[in-house]
């Protein structure tokens, strides 16, 4: 604090540099001159209180005893985004019936109809499936890449659309897809096992050891073949996967078989029939159908 | 406890126990003895007893720490002691102490701060061998904690304890009870710290320390409270200065806040778990009615106080308007309680709700700007002063943030705003504007005007370095703020972005994809804000040990 602020403080309640007067108290050397409120930021603060009273009468605002105002204009926020589904519910309206009832065989004979669902059924997968497929659908570990042709329960798009619909081994939808490969690991001894290991990777001409192998293939006769087939081809009406193609959905090192065959695997996929309508899900298909893989229907 | 122990310091004549000052002091050494005892003898056994790790490491650093402090008692039972107090001057020794713990809070929030950013750009940084202490999620508390609480709060208490004693011309009241503020809130921070990195928390953002911890915090405030009551109350000026205002506002309101936010039943004495009182909608609605004023009263109210002490003194000009201070400053505290429900949105809470947080908040835009205002017009006959002066530079910038981001939050309290920007990275860069640009800056400049003044030495000991802080901490902020903005409205567009037939285009991943150079940029606005940070210590550090490499004053007053 200079000198001269003090002084003219103390005597004459003038701020010298300013020519304004000052309230003529001091703490620690700290004036306050007596400047008026600034009249830009005084109006500006009225009418924003003049704005809070209009918004307050025109928007649900004041709480009352038994709940509160309503607003002149009726507005809600929950009415608001119903009314904004509604719009894009009416818009599609048409389409959506159509599709619901397309069968899905021919569904790519209808070239604008097929256009929609793909469109549609993009962002049914980005919302709902791509948390466990990935956002380009090419799976996981444990979740099935969708981009390839090889399918457990098979690759048509109405084959799609029924695990789609009903959802792998889960116990909410009695139509759901379902099979239960045993833990071999209570069957078999561990040397078993282990030839069993070498006999399946040799199904899918990965490197194995011929000798550990030897028991393997009459083991895999008695324990195996009835549900993955002679030759390892799997059966899709049990969503036994191909043993024999080199794709791996729980991996296919010594270890991941050894675990695979010991405990078994038990992936699970929701129903979506009861959380998306039936046009998503007839869309959700066809847009699986046609990321790469789809198959013709069997007939 | 130290509360206590000064009670019994001024009862002990009234008992007639002992003979003269020695004797007094004696007998109350001897009980603080037995408290002490009696704390670490439960604090082993409730390290002994824990129901999580949490909880029993907390037992053993209370434990520790009241040991420590029954050895030196002990060792000091013969030693007179009259507090310490020096009766010619101010108790600037608690000052000093805030001084260098805002400057070592600040560097460790700031590298938490960094450290995490990049962690969102690279989550490989969330360490597999760390897991689960050092991932994100335990991460992203200890770093708001350490920059609010830590760094904030001991640069509010540091402040408040030397502009009270300046503005009333008197000493703190309360003797000893200083330290047990300074004392005890490092201790809340300790505990509050490492109960993140174990997993002890109660889930409410900026209120995650649990039950134990909540109390412990209660006891310093209401400590904290009653000595700035007691110094007001003994002062020799007539009448309060607006510094002093805000800042009693700032205690009283956080008190009030942290007590109703934290009602909370513990699971057990014997651990750190609770159950929240509140549920549901009223949860969230205290959570954010509790959030929102922690931001008006401890950040806004609290550093409004300090502004009004340092910029006159610093700029050496008389405050702009005294009409001004005082309608800003009750609009202000009046309006501010109300604005909470705008953090909550197109939520379960009821429109009715919403509508009034976003009424009061946006007129609480120009009470806001009265301390912007009132702070830069200050300055009206020292303009020149920034051409000559980092540390008036510094508390421009930091006003020139508190107005920026006091315009931003009223418009993204707006519903249609809103819709938008909540929820996205938006947010995030609105609040680092206000606590690296405001909160961060002005506390830089309060640090820069106390340190010499506190150690006895005629200015900074490297002007040049402030100049240097000023830029780092200036170009950190836009790189972060600009580069959250993009992301921020980048995100909130992806999400809401629809194809001509209704249909959603992005998924979540697509957003987070495209989000990832801005991150980068925010994490090199981190580095800036935190090498900024590190220059300043480093000249703090070489301050006081007393060195002066610039000889020429830099900031005369103007004649």
């Amino acid at each position: 604090m200079s000198a001269q602020n003090t002084q003219s403080g103390k005597n004459d309640k003038v701020d010298d540099v300013s020519g304004i007067e000052t309230t003529g108290h001091e703490w620690d050397g700290i004036q306050e001159l007596n400047n008026p409120l600034p009249r830009w930021w005084l109006w500006c603060f009225y009418l924003t209180i003049i704005w809070g009273i209009g918004y307050s009468v025109a928007y649900p605002a004041w709480p009352l005893i038994n709940g509160a105002t309503e607003g002149l204009l009726g507005y809600s926020t929950r009415g608001e985004v119903a009314q904004d589904i509604d719009e894009f519910r009416e818009a599609s309206a048409a389409r959506d019936a159509q599709l619901a009832s397309a069968d899905l065989d021919t569904l790519r004979e209808n070239d604008d109809l097929f256009r929609y669902a793909v469109s549609s059924g993009g962002s049914v997968f980005r919302n709902n499936c791509s948390q466990c497929h990935g956002s380009g659908a090419a799976g996981a570990k444990g979740y099935p890449n969708l981009l390839d042709d090889d399918w457990l329960w098979g690759g048509s798009m109405e084959d799609i659309a029924y695990t789609v619909r009903h959802g792998i081994r889960n116990d909410v939808d009695d139509d759901a897809r379902y099979s239960e490969m045993p833990a071999f690991g209570e069957l078999l001894e561990k040397e078993e096992i282990t030839a069993l290991v070498e006999h399946v990777r040799s199904l899918s001409g990965e490197e194995f050891d011929a000798a550990v192998a030897a028991p393997g293939a009459e083991l895999y006769a008695d324990n195996c073949s009835s549900c993955h087939g002679d030759a390892g081809l799997g059966d899709r009406d049990q969503g036994a996967p191909n043993l024999a193609d080199a794709i791996w959905l729980y991996g296919g090192d010594r270890e991941a078989l050894t675990d695979t065959i010991t405990n078994a695997r038990f992936g699970v996929m929701p129903p979506w029939g009861t959380r998306l309508t039936e046009a998503q899900v007839q869309a959700v298909s066809a847009y699986v159908h046609q990321l790469g893989g789809g198959e013709e229907p069997a007939n | 406890m130290q509360m206590l122990l000064y009670d019994a310091n001024r009862a002990f004549p009234l008992l007639g126990v002992g003979g003269g000052q020695r004797g007094q002091k004696m007998t109350s050494d001897f009980f603080k003895l037995i408290i002490l005892g009696l704390i670490t003898i439960f604090a082993a056994l409730a390290a002994d007893w824990g129901r999580d790790l949490a909880y029993q490491i907390h037992a053993l650093i209370i434990m520790a720490v009241a040991a420590g402090m029954f050895i030196w008692v002990l060792r000091r039972t013969d030693e007179p002691n009259n507090g310490g107090i020096d009766a010619n001057g101010y108790m600037d020794d608690v000052v000093r102490a805030g001084v260098i713990a805002t400057g070592f809070w600040g560097v460790v929030g700031f590298l938490a701060g960094t450290f995490i950013a990049f962690q969102l750009a690279f989550p490989v940084l969330n360490f597999e061998w760390a897991q689960p202490y050092a991932n994100f999620g335990r991460l992203r508390p200890l770093h708001t904690s350490a920059v609010i609480f830590a760094f904030g709060g001991n640069a509010l208490i540091m402040s408040s304890f030397y502009i009270v004693q300046r503005t009333c011309g008197t000493r703190l009241w309360g003797g000893n009870l200083r330290w047990f503020v300074f004392w005890g809130y490092q201790l809340f921070i300790v505990l509050a710290a490492t109960g993140y990195l174990l997993g002890a928390t109660q889930s409410k953002e900026y209120a995650e320390p649990e039950w134990y911890v909540d109390i412990w915090l209660t006891l310093v405030w209401v400590a904290f409270l009653v000595i700035y009551m007691g110094t007001l109350i003994k002062r020799k000026e007539k009448h309060i200065y607006v510094a002093n205002w805000f800042l009693l506002s700032f205690i009283i309101t956080v008190a009030m806040l942290h007590l109703v936010n934290n009602l909370s039943v513990p699971v057990s004495i014997w651990g750190s778990r609770s159950i929240q009182v509140f549920s549901g909608v009223q949860d969230a609605m205290t959570q954010w009615w509790y959030g929102h004023n922690a931001v008006g009263f401890f950040l806004t109210a609290g550093f409004l106080g300090m502004m009004y002490y340092f910029v006159p003194k610093q700029a050496g000009r008389p405050v702009f308007s005294y009409k001004l201070s005082i309608i800003h400053f009750w609009a202000l505290i009046f309006l501010y309680i109300w604005a909470g429900p705008h953090h909550l949105h197109y939520t379960a809470l009821p429109d009715w709700a919403s509508t009034l947080g976003m009424v009061f908040s946006i007129i609480l835009w120009m009470p806001s700007w009265g301390g912007m205002i009132n702070g830069l017009m200050t300055l009206n006959g020292a303009w020149d002063k920034l051409r000559t002066d980092p540390i008036i530079r510094m508390f421009v910038i930091s006003l020139a943030f508190y107005g920026m981001s006091t315009f931003e939050g009223p418009m993204m309290s707006i519903r249609a705003v809103n819709s938008l920007s909540h929820y996205t990275d938006w947010t995030i860069g609105h609040v680092h504007s206000g606590a690296l640009g405001w909160n961060g800056m002005i506390t830089f400049a309060a640090l820069y005007f106390l340190t010499p003044k506190l150690w006895g030495r005629a200015q900074m000991y490297s002007m040049s370095a402030i100049n240097w802080h000023f830029w780092l901490a200036t170009i950190g902020i836009v790189l972060y703020a600009a580069s959250m903005w993009v992301t921020g409205i980048m995100e909130g567009l992806m999400w809401r972005e629809v194809d001509a037939q209704g249909f959603l285009v992005n998924s979540f991943a697509d957003t987070v994809a495209a989000k990832f150079p801005m991150y980068i940029v925010r994490g090199l606005g981190g580095v800036l804000y935190l090498t900024g940070a590190l220059i300043m210590v480093w000249n703090m550090w070489m301050t006081i040990r007393g060195g002066q490499k610039v000889t020429a004053p830099v900031g005369v007053p103007a004649e």
